[in-house]
Parts: C-alpha cells; sequence; structure tokens
C-alpha cells in the first residue's frame, strides 16, 4: 500500500508545486487580457467585413476585410471630427504644456509662499467630476456672452485641465533637478534665455514631451466636458457618441486603430532609441 | 603695498545679511594678479558666500567688489570676467566633455575655429584629450574635476573660483589634485581663489590664505604667517594644533608679554598686539615646539615643570600628553631621536620651548556672544 502510494503523493507534490510557481504569472497574463482585450477588440473589428449594410453596427463578427482600411475616410462626418479634434489636441497641448511647465518651473526655482495654494489649485481639476466641470463652464461662457461656443471653447476647456496635469508631471521631472548647473551656465556666460534653452530645456525635455502626450491624449477623447462646451462643432468622441444611434460602422475602428498603431510607434521609437543609446554608453 | 595695476579683485567692507543673519560681516581684501589665494574656516564661516559674491550669484547687501579696477557689485554672472569650479563639479551632463568645455566660448560667441583651437589646448593642459567625446557620467571623480578645470579655465578668466573643489575626492586622489592644481596655476598664471575648511590643503598650495570666521576675516596672510604668527585665538586654533592657556598678563616689555600659568610664569611675543598689564590674555606654544626634559632646563619664562599623563610612541614622533602647573593638558610632539629615559604617567618632567615659539594672544570670549562684532569667538582650548 505505502509503496504504491509513493509515487502519487510525490505526483501531486509535483503538481502543486507547478501550480504555486505558475500561478503568478497566469495571475499576472489575466490582469493584461483584461487591460487590453478592449483594445484588441477594437483592431479585430476595424477589419470585420459589413460591406453591403445600409446601418452597419459593428457589433458581430462577419467575417475578414481590408476595405475598411482601405476606404478609411469614408464617412467624411466621421473624418472630419477626426481632424477638427486633432487640431484640437494638438493646440491644446501646446498651450497647456508651454503653461504646465512654466508652473512647474516656477515652483520648483523660487520658494514660493503660496506654494502648497498652487498645488491645490493644480490637483482641483483633476479631482473634480467632469460633469461639473463642463456644466460650470457652460454657465462660465454663457455668462460671459462672448465667444460662440465651438472650436475656441473647446480649446480653452481642454487646456484647463491638461494645464494641471502637465504642471504636475513635469513637476515631478524637475524635483531633484540641478540648480548650480544654471549657476554654471551662467557663470561661463550664458545669458538667461541662453541658459534655459541649452541647459534647463533639454534636461527637463523628457518630462516635458510626457506631459505633452498625456495631454495629447487627454485631449482628443474627452467627452464630457467636450460636448458642454461644442456648440455646433462636432469632434471624433462626439461624432462616434451621435452615430452609434443610427449606426457604428467599422470605420471608427479603424480611425481608433490608427491612433493607437501611432502612439504604440512613438513609443516604441523613443524605447529603441533609448536602448541603443544605453548600449551604445555601455561599449564606450 | 601692491600696485593698483595688479589688484585683480578688491573687496571693500563687504557685507551680506539673510534677515538678522550676517552670513559676511565687511570683509576687506586685495587679491593680485597670478596669486593663489585661499579663503579658510569652518562651515558657515561665510567663506562660500563671499566667493559667490565675487561670481555674481549673489548681490552684496554692503560694501564694493572690484574686478580688474571696475565695480561688479551689481553684474550679473554672465557678464564679469570670472569663472567658477563648483563644489559638486555642476558639468552638463547631456553634453561631451568636449562641448561642456566649448560652452563658455561659444556663449561669449567665439568664432567656431577659435573655440576648436581654445579648446583642444586646454583639453591637453588638463590630460583629458583621450576623454573628448564621452559624457560626465563617464568620468571618474578625478577626471570630472579636471574638465571643470578646464570648462573655466578655457575662458581665460581674470580670476578662477573654486568652492571646496577637492572636497568630493578620496584622500589619495585629493592629494594628487593638489599637485594638479599647483601645476595648471603655475601653466596657466591665472589667479586661483580657493575655498577650502581644510587647513592643510590651504597651507600646501596658497599664496595667502584669509582665515574666516561667523562671516568675518580673522587674518590675512601667506601660510607661514598665519601658522606661526596667529593675531587670534581662532587662527591659532584652526590652523594646525595649539596647546592655549587663558591667563592675564602681568608685564609687557620689548614686545612680549608676561603671564603666569598656575604659578610658573613664562613670556611670550606679542607681534604687535598691544595689551596692558591686568588684561585677559591667552597663552600658546605649539605641541611639535614643546620640548620634554627631565632636568629643569636653563630656560627661565620658557619653561613648566609638567607631569606625565601619557604619551604615544608613533615612530618619528612620540606625542605626550602632559599636565601644566594649571593642572590643564599640554600636548608636546618630540623627535624620536630624542634621548628620552622611559617615562611613565605620573612622571615628573619639564616642558620648555624656545623663547620666539611663544605668543600671548588676545583672550578669547568665554561664550561667543550673539553680537557678530565680537572681537574674538569662544577659545577652543587644545586642537
Amino acid at each position: 500500500m505505502s509503496v504504491a502510494d509513493a509515487p502519487a503523493r510525490s505526483g501531486a507534490a509535483r503538481w502543486l508545486r507547478w501550480v504555486g510557481k505558475h500561478a503568478l504569472t497566469g495571475w499576472a497574463i489575466l490582469g493584461y487580457v483584461y487591460l487590453f482585450a478592449p483594445i484588441i477588440v477594437i483592431l479585430v473589428f476595424s477589419f470585420n467585413d459589413l460591406r453591403g449594410v445600409t446601418h452597419p453596427f459593428n457589433y458581430t463578427w462577419k467575417g475578414f476585410t481590408l476595405d475598411n482600411w482601405a476606404h478609411p475616410f469614408k464617412y467624411s462626418d466621421l473624418a472630419h471630427a477626426m481632424v477638427k479634434s486633432l487640431q484640437i489636441a494638438l493646440i491644446a497641448s501646446l498651450i497647456a504644456t508651454v503653461m504646465g511647465t512654466m508652473i512647474a518651473l516656477a515652483q520648483s526655482r523660487y520658494k514660493l509662499r503660496a506654494t502648497s495654494l498652487v498645488d491645490l489649485i493644480l490637483v482641483l481639476p483633476l479631482t473634480t467630476p467632469e460633469i461639473c466641470l463642463g456644466s460650470s463652464l457652460l454657465t462660465l461662457f454663457l455668462t460671459l456672452g462672448r465667444p460662440g461656443l465651438g472650436f475656441t471653447t473647446i480649446l480653452i476647456a481642454h487646456v484647463m485641465f491638461c494645464v494641471s496635469f502637465v504642471a504636475l508631471t513635469v513637476k515631478a521631472r524637475v524635483r531633484g533637478f540641478d540648480w548650480t548647473l544654471e549657476d554654471a551656465a551662467m557663470d561661463l556666460g550664458a545669458p538667461p534665455f541662453r541658459t534655459f534653452t541649452r541647459v534647463t530645456l533639454p534636461l527637463i525635455m523628457p518630462g516635458i514631451l510626457a506631459a505633452f502626450l498625456l495631454s495629447f491624449s487627454l485631449s482628443i477623447d474627452d467627452y464630457i466636458i467636450t460636448v458642454f462646451n461644442a456648440g455646433n462643432t462636432i469632434t471624433f468622441p462626439i461624432a462616434v457618441f451621435n452615430e452609434q444611434k443610427i449606426a457604428v460602422p467599422p470605420q471608427i475602428d479603424v480611425l481608433a486603430s490608427m491612433i493607437l498603431l501611432v502612439s504604440v510607434g512613438l513609443i516604441a521609437v523613443g524605447t529603441v532609441s533609448r536602448l541603443v543609446r544605453d548600449s551604445r554608453l555601455a561599449s564606450s | 603695498m601692491p600696485q593698483p595695476d595688479d589688484v585683480v579683485i578688491a573687496l571693500e567692507r563687504v557685507s551680506k545679511n539673510y534677515g538678522a543673519f550676517m552670513a559676511v560681516d565687511e570683509v576687506n581684501f586685495t587679491i593680485t594678479r597670478g596669486e593663489f589665494f585661499s579663503m579658510l574656516g569652518p562651515s558657515g564661516c561665510g567663506k562660500t558666500t563671499t566667493l559667490r559674491m565675487i561670481a555674481g550669484f549673489e548681490t552684496p547687501s554692503a560694501g564694493v567688489i572690484g574686478l580688474e579696477g571696475v565695480d561688479v557689485s551689481r553684474v550679473p554672472p554672465y557678464k564679469r570676467n570670472v569663472n567658477t569650479v563648483f563644489q559638486q563639479y555642476a558639468l552638463f551632463p547631456h553634453m561631451t566633455v568636449w562641448d561642456n568645455i566649448a560652452f563658455g566660448p561659444r556663449s561669449k560667441k567665439v568664432a567656431a575655429a577659435d573655440v576648436r583651437r581654445q579648446v583642444d589646448e586646454i583639453i591637453e593642459v588638463v590630460r583629458l584629450g583621450d576623454f573628448a567625446k564621452r559624457k560626465p557620467t563617464q568620468l571618474s571623480g578625478g577626471q570630472q574635476q579636471r574638465v571643470a578645470l578646464a570648462r573655466a579655465l578655457v575662458n581665460y578668466p581674470s580670476a578662477l573660483l573654486l568652492d571646496e573643489p577637492l572636497g568630493a575626492l578620496d584622500l589619495k586622489l585629493r592629494q594628487a589634485m593638489q599637485i594638479e592644481l599647483k601645476r595648471i596655476q603655475r601653466e596657466v598664471g591665472i589667479t586661483f581663489i580657493f575655498v577650502t575648511h581644510d587647513q592643510e590643503e590651504a597651507l600646501t598650495l596658497s599664496d595667502r590664505i584669509a582665515v574666516m570666521n561667523e562671516g568675518r576675516v580673522e587674518q590675512i596672510g601667506t601660510p607661514e604667517e598665519i601658522y606661526h604668527h596667529p593675531q587670534s585665538v581662532f587662527v591659532a586654533g584652526f590652523i594646525g594644533q595649539a596647546n592655549l592657556w587663558p591667563t592675564r598678563v602681568d608685564a609687557v616689555a620689548d614686545g612680549r608679554a608676561e603671564v603666569r600659568i598656575g604659578d610658573t610664569p613664562v613670556a611670550g611675543s606679542l607681534d604687535g598686539l598691544s595689551l596692558q598689564p591686568g588684561d585677559l590674555a591667552t597663552f600658546m606654544v605649539r605641541p611639535e615646539r614643546v620640548r620634554v626634559t627631565v632636568a629643569a632646563p636653563d630656560a627661565t619664562g620658557a619653561s613648566m615643570p609638567c607631569k606625565v599623563i601619557d604619551y604615544v610612541f608613533q615612530g618619528p614622533v612620540v606625542r605626550f600628553a602632559l599636565q601644566s602647573p594649571d593642572g590643564t593638558e599640554v600636548a608636546a610632539f618630540v623627535g624620536a631621536d630624542e634621548q628620552l629615559p622611559l617615562l611613565r604617567p605620573g612622571d615628573d618632567v619639564w616642558a620648555s620651548w624656545d623663547r620666539d615659539a611663544s605668543r600671548v594672544l588676545a583672550a578669547a570670549s568665554p561664550i561667543p556672544r550673539p553680537n557678530a562684532h565680537d572681537p574674538l569667538p569662544d577659545s577652543r582650548g587644545v586642537q
């Protein structure tokens, strides 16, 4: 009896050990699936064959086609909305990056008396529900009467919430910045502007770029604040939301996938160039 | 007195206060062309603040800083022809060694061909030619130090300011860099203003030293003057070691003052100090000037009976701790060739010294008063 039991028990023990060893890996994979499943669905369904349907609803798989990718701008309303969103995201992120960086630099460079107050003001737009921000901004714009709702008001709204993200992101990068480098530059004859462009800016650039990309992604997909202040202007998220009552064409997934691929591409370029630089540093 | 043309830097009653705190208090000195000038003192004595005012990073609260005969007190750093070697080097991490060094000339709009020639020239002076294309993080501490030196020297400044530049290096490298610094200074012939808290470093490198304490200059002089003729108890205690006895002047004659240690009368040179009988004073003699003998020496006023507390044999030097007539401890460093019998703690001996080895200084105030205009800081006793 005991002789027969031994291999069985050791088999069970081995199986338990195997589970113990790989359970965490499996759990992690499940976590990633949870995170990425929606994105994979978008990619897959951008190839869904819904040709010949008048009001296509891209909800069930009908077959594979490259036709959607061949005609991504088939629905011109969607394409126009996408262009508008890209314009707003670009301009809003640029303005917010410049303003937010200046706030971050001022806060780190000088011992301002109101630092904690400024911190509070910076965090407020992040913690206030978007619905409140959107509706209160609308109230403000209507009270002021001037600029008519549209491109400008969307821009103002997007800059507002992006500034906070930029200031906080850049501040994290600037923390620990060696300010004697600025002393050194000025000591070597560089006036303040040259000191900033040649020394300070290049060193905090990674933080600024990260902040810009974050702003861009926040701006391009914002719906709630935008819809309050858009007037007749249609951005991509608004277009998709309006459209889905009558049709959800696979071109939505195509356009979304395009943005996804561009951002993944940017990250890949950044990562690869850093790896190349590191390996060159290590080899020299 | 140096000729006015030879004066590179002149500080006249320069002060800097942060609120009620006097960081620098009416500092005066002139530095001549080609001089290796050190500001020496403990941390917080105002030496770095003084250097930063010369560089232009701080504006004096009062007084005038002259550079080549021009008042630069309110001129920004990028318009002053002085350059700084920072304590942690402050090299630009995103630039190569070569670009770091070229930053100054390029900022001053020097033509590209001249920039190349100047940088290539200085990079050889500091022996970094092979490292021109590296980034600062790929260099050792000593190499980074030399980049910082080259980056400053390439601008041919009227004066080079060095803020504890050797502080971040280990002892061996520090000693090598001291020799290197001196060589480079002789080679380029530029005025060096050197800030340090390390008295040995200051003595080794400097033509003249300004000893600073609590925002004021205590004494300016050559290393020999500072060491052998300290003008205050602080200087005596901070530079080298000193046996110090608080006492009172009994009599003054021929530039010497008589005082007593316990009941033993001794005398010391006043070095020009004007003390009167009855004044509080401090008697000083350096440990390496003290001789230890068993027989009473024929040296009235330059000897005292002592008891051996302890001694340490260190090869070339025997370090004695003796008890002086007033009960305080005396340090004596005696050469190993002295024919001393085997001494034990408690043995009676005599401590004696040459007539010119002892000084009588103004008394140190026992407690540092809050007033920054105090003539002297607290006594440091045997250092």
